[in-house]
């Protein structure tokens, strides 16, 4: 997958044969242990590493899961707790899929913020970018169809909700929907073929990674200082440098996952889900899951028509068109400086950006009334503008900070600064 | 810092507005109408384990009172092994219910006594026979109750149950609901026929259940009290044990998953630092 | 230079410790992890709860067979006639394909005599087997075959009055589960 010249030198003779015929220890020796990383790599970046973690976790989780459960409407919800309550570590592993799935997308948008902190998606990197948008992308389709599979009350109507969106668009929008559905309402041949999706899913998603993967050897991590590798004592070999170093941001990462999983397993899902679904009766107050909530708050604050375009639909354009903003975003930055540290005025509008999406988040999870409405509809507002206006504008008008000739000379600088704050601990 | 400073607003941002909305709602009311109080559960924290003594009273509750009304489907006579019951006793409470099999040879369904591996009987054949019999409102199963209800706890109260590890606004919530039968609604208000107002109900200010339990209706032989205080505790934490019967192995593992990652995310960052050390 | 080595080789070896004792921490943790993988499989308490049965076996008159099913399994409960009965008994041991009983309720070595293989004194008309062949698991088909027992039709395996192997490929003789009369009448299976 690299790039770079290849260092591999097989050591056996079972190696050497190995090397002439597929050589498989050479793509993995260079891509994952002689494969060199910018040094100056903090904790930010370790999100890549743990989101592989979760992504195979979920994929293991999922498949024995299936191995129990039932995709039938008159089984599903029982099938479900009988994982709970009599499978062999059921409840464990049903626990451990749930919330993975949460902390699938915690380690996404960590991932997703940081890119954009430090403007990982400018050229050269914007097919890697495009790329991760198709993975997020490809996430909340089965995280979406994952959740409908309990056939709780929130699975039953967050699948009418969902696949309502359709039959905003005009014409063909019920032919849609009905396609989706196979039927005229969520039954039990949308049951099964989410099913199914939800299955494949992952598998594809997994398909991207490796793309991902590839592009970003390629052209090499982005780092804090934004600057490209030029010499070799800008860059640290990932195996053991950055293994371990991702290898201890994981250990954090599954500590906070596992005290969800043991001790607070449902607080990031809604009580409405062990009700079993019922195509008569619609909860009081229906909420997607916490990783939707912005873009249900988006969807919700178009509350008034636009020319041709009625409020329905324009809630669903507006919401989709939130993600096709993050597909444009290496064009719409103008910004010759790639990261944010040298940017103190996109930094400010940065921090306003991860504020507004925290607050859409929260505003989706209220009631769409009162004063909730108009606030959902400044945070849109800032979200498309973030994106639209400060971005371009931004880019050209601002004036950065200087910047480090190299991140060697970045790194010495930091560690100067920062020893001569630490002398007495360093003289141990 | 910059950080913390915008973190500061946003948060006073949120705060400013959650006020505001406060004040302004009124013209659609929101249920419940009273959040319940949060009680002590011996469940609680990181090291709950269920009463088994106050399991077994909060079975008898349900045996004399609850089931007449509500099926608890998913709960099987072998489950009361966890409450302190023996496989004897297990096997005589089974063989006190009347359970339906079959078909026999002759193609009909009988009755027998049941055995450990059966399921609770339902107390009416269908959902619409349940509805029937109770002015319309079938009685909810009461296996999954404890987990499928919960008042949402607002902002920013919600943060810090991640810290206290707040997890029981189930049983918190029936113990609310059993013991909010004997206020007064409010001047004005206008209470439906054939239901009963509860300001701790979820879904509206009255409900179709009427106060199901007394004083005194139960006796217990263990000497705890036979109160309504005392009846709505012990069915809310029996109920909890219905809804999640792998709650004590779920809590114990989870502290050897936690000390372990203490342990080896240590070593991990030991080893890291070591390596790292050695790049000048 | 003695002081450089001995502070020298401390050193390398905390760090070696270091590096082996987190590679076995994550070692364990990562064994600890796949133990709920493999657990899953077992059969669940749902299942583990099914497994004793009640057989009613009072219309089961001699020469009738009964077939119930248990842990997903056919069981032969057959009241033999006294020539069946005869049969099994007359038949020399050293004429067995297997000559060990596959008793659950005796030992493993008791020798496959016909009381060995029926429910046991005063009830030896009763023979209460696993009804699956033990070469590669058909169901095999009663009062058949060349000994007037039981006859899979898959392989050819033929089984005497007793369930006892006598001709074809099947190894042993058909399992007879754990069971007993509870009353006269039923059996309790399991």
């Amino acid at each position: 997958m690299s790039g770079g010249h290849s260092t591999y030198t097989p050591k056996t003779g079972f190696g050497r044969w190995m090397d002439a015929r597929l050589p498989l220890p050479r793509l993995i020796y260079d891509s994952f242990v002689a494969y060199p990383v910018p040094r100056n790599l903090n904790y930010a970046y370790t999100f890549g590493g743990i989101l592989t973690l979760m992504l195979v976790a979920q994929i293991l989780t999922g498949v024995v899961l299936a191995m129990h459960y039932a995709a039938n409407t008159e089984l599903a919800f029982g099938s479900v707790e009988k994982i709970m309550r009599d499978v062999n570590s059921g409840w464990l592993l049903r626990y451990l899929h749930a919330n993975g799935a949460s902390f699938f997308f915690v380690a996404v948008y960590v991932h997703m913020f940081r890119g954009l902190y430090y403007g990982s998606y400018k050229a050269p990197r914007e097919l890697l970018w495009i790329l991760g948008c198709i993975i997020y992308l490809l996430m909340m389709a089965t995280a979406f169809m994952g959740y409908v599979l309990p056939w709780g009350q929130m699975s039953f109507w967050g699948a009418t909700v969902i696949t309502g969106f359709f039959s905003a668009i005009p014409l063909v929008g019920d032919w849609i929907q009905q396609l989706l559905l196979g039927g005229f309402a969520v039954d039990n041949p949308t049951l099964n073929r989410f099913f199914s999706l939800h299955y494949l899913l992952p598998f594809m998603i997994a398909g991207v990674v490796v793309l991902h993967v590839w592009a970003l050897h390629v052209t090499g991590q982005t780092n804090p200082t934004g600057i490209e590798v030029k010499q070799k004592t800008d860059t640290v070999a990932f195996t053991p440098y950055a293994t371990v170093k991702d290898g201890f941001a994981m250990v954090v990462f599954l500590f906070v996952f596992a005290y969800f999983v043991f001790y607070m397993p449902n607080y990031l899902g809604h009580p409405d889900n062990y009700i079993e679904a019922d195509p008569l009766k619609t909860p009081a107050h229906i909420v997607p899951e916490w990783y939707f909530l912005p873009f249900y708050a988006m969807l919700r604050a178009i509350t008034f028509n636009v020319g041709p375009i009625d409020s329905k639909l324009g809630g669903v354009l507006v919401m989709f068109g939130s993600i096709i903003l993050l597909f444009l975003t290496p064009w719409l930055d103008t910004s010759k400086v790639r990261s944010a540290v040298y940017r103190p005025w996109y930094r400010l509008f940065f921090w306003l950006f991860v504020a507004d999406a925290i607050l859409l988040g929260w505003l989706g999870s209220r009631p769409a009334e009162g004063v909730y409405v108009a606030l959902a509809q400044l945070g849109t507002l800032y979200y498309y503008a973030f994106f639209l206006v400060i971005m371009p504008v931004l880019g050209l008008i601002e004036t950065p900070r200087r910047l480090p000739n190299s991140i060697t000379e970045a790194v010495l600088e930091k560690n100067k600064a920062g020893s001569l704050e630490t002398q007495p601990a360093s003289q141990r | 810092m910059f950080l913390h400073a915008l973190g500061a607003v946003g948060l006073g941002l949120a705060l400013a507005t959650s006020v505001a909305v406060a004040q302004e709602e009124g013209a659609t009311p929101h249920y419940p109408l009273k959040k319940p109080e949060p009680q002590e559960w011996s469940f609680a924290g990181p090291f709950g384990t269920y009463d088994k003594g106050q399991l077994q009273r909060g079975f008898k509750i349900y045996r004399e009172v609850c089931a007449a009304c509500h099926s608890l489907d998913m709960v099987a006579f072998r489950n009361l092994e966890d409450l302190g019951y023996s496989e004897e006793q297990v096997r005589a409470i089974a063989a006190e219910y009347e359970v339906q099999d079959g078909p026999n040879e002759a193609g009909d369904m009988f009755t027998r006594p049941g055995t450990p591996s059966d399921y609770f009987p339902s107390p009416f054949a269908n959902v619409e026979q349940a509805a029937a019999s109770n002015n319309g409102a079938a009685p909810p199963d009461l296996s999954l109750i404890a987990k499928a209800r919960g008042v949402e706890r607002g902002f920013p109260t919600f943060l810090f149950d991640i810290f206290t590890q707040y997890a029981e606004g189930g049983p918190d919530y029936l113990h609310a609901l059993l013991t909010g039968y004997d206020e007064t609604p409010p001047e004005g208000l206008e209470i439906p026929d054939g239901t009963y107002y509860n300001p701790y109900f979820i879904s509206g200010p009255a409900l179709a259940m009427p106060p199901p339990i007394s004083d005194g209706q139960v006796t217990y032989e263990d000497g705890a009290p036979e109160t309504v205080e005392q009846y709505s505790r012990d069915i809310s934490a029996f109920l909890m044990w219905a809804a999640e019967p792998h709650l004590e192995a779920r809590k114990q593992t989870g502290f050897t998953v936690l000390i372990f990652l203490v342990l080896f995310g240590g070593l991990v960052y030991l080893t890291k630092r070591k390596i790292w050390a050695e790049l000048h | 230079m003695s002081d450089i080595d001995s502070t020298h080789i401390p050193e390398h070896s905390r760090r070696d410790f270091l590096y082996v004792a987190t590679g076995m921490a994550g070692a364990f943790g990562a064994a600890a992890v796949a133990w709920p993988f493999i657990d899953q499989m077992r059969p669940d308490a749902s299942t583990r709860a099914l497994a004793s049965i009640q057989v009613d076996v009072s219309a089961v008159e001699p020469g009738m067979s009964l077939t119930v099913k248990w842990r997903g399994h056919p069981v032969f409960v057959r009241n033999r006639t006294e020539q069946e009965m005869q049969a099994a008994q007359e038949t020399p041991l050293d004429q067995l394909k297997d000559p060990v009983a596959r008793n659950e309720n005796l030992p493993a070595d008791t020798p496959a005599t016909d009381l060995a293989r029926s429910a046991g004194e005063g009830k030896e008309n009763w023979l209460v087997m696993i009804g699956v062949c033990t070469h590669l698991g058909c169901v095999p088909l009663g009062q058949q075959g060349d000994f007037g027992g039981w006859f899979c039709p898959c392989h050819g395996s033929h089984y005497d009055t007793a369930g006892r192997i006598r001709k074809g490929p099947a190894p042993e003789n058909m399992a007879i589960p754990t069971f007993e009369f509870v009353s006269d009448t039923v059996i309790q299976i399991g």
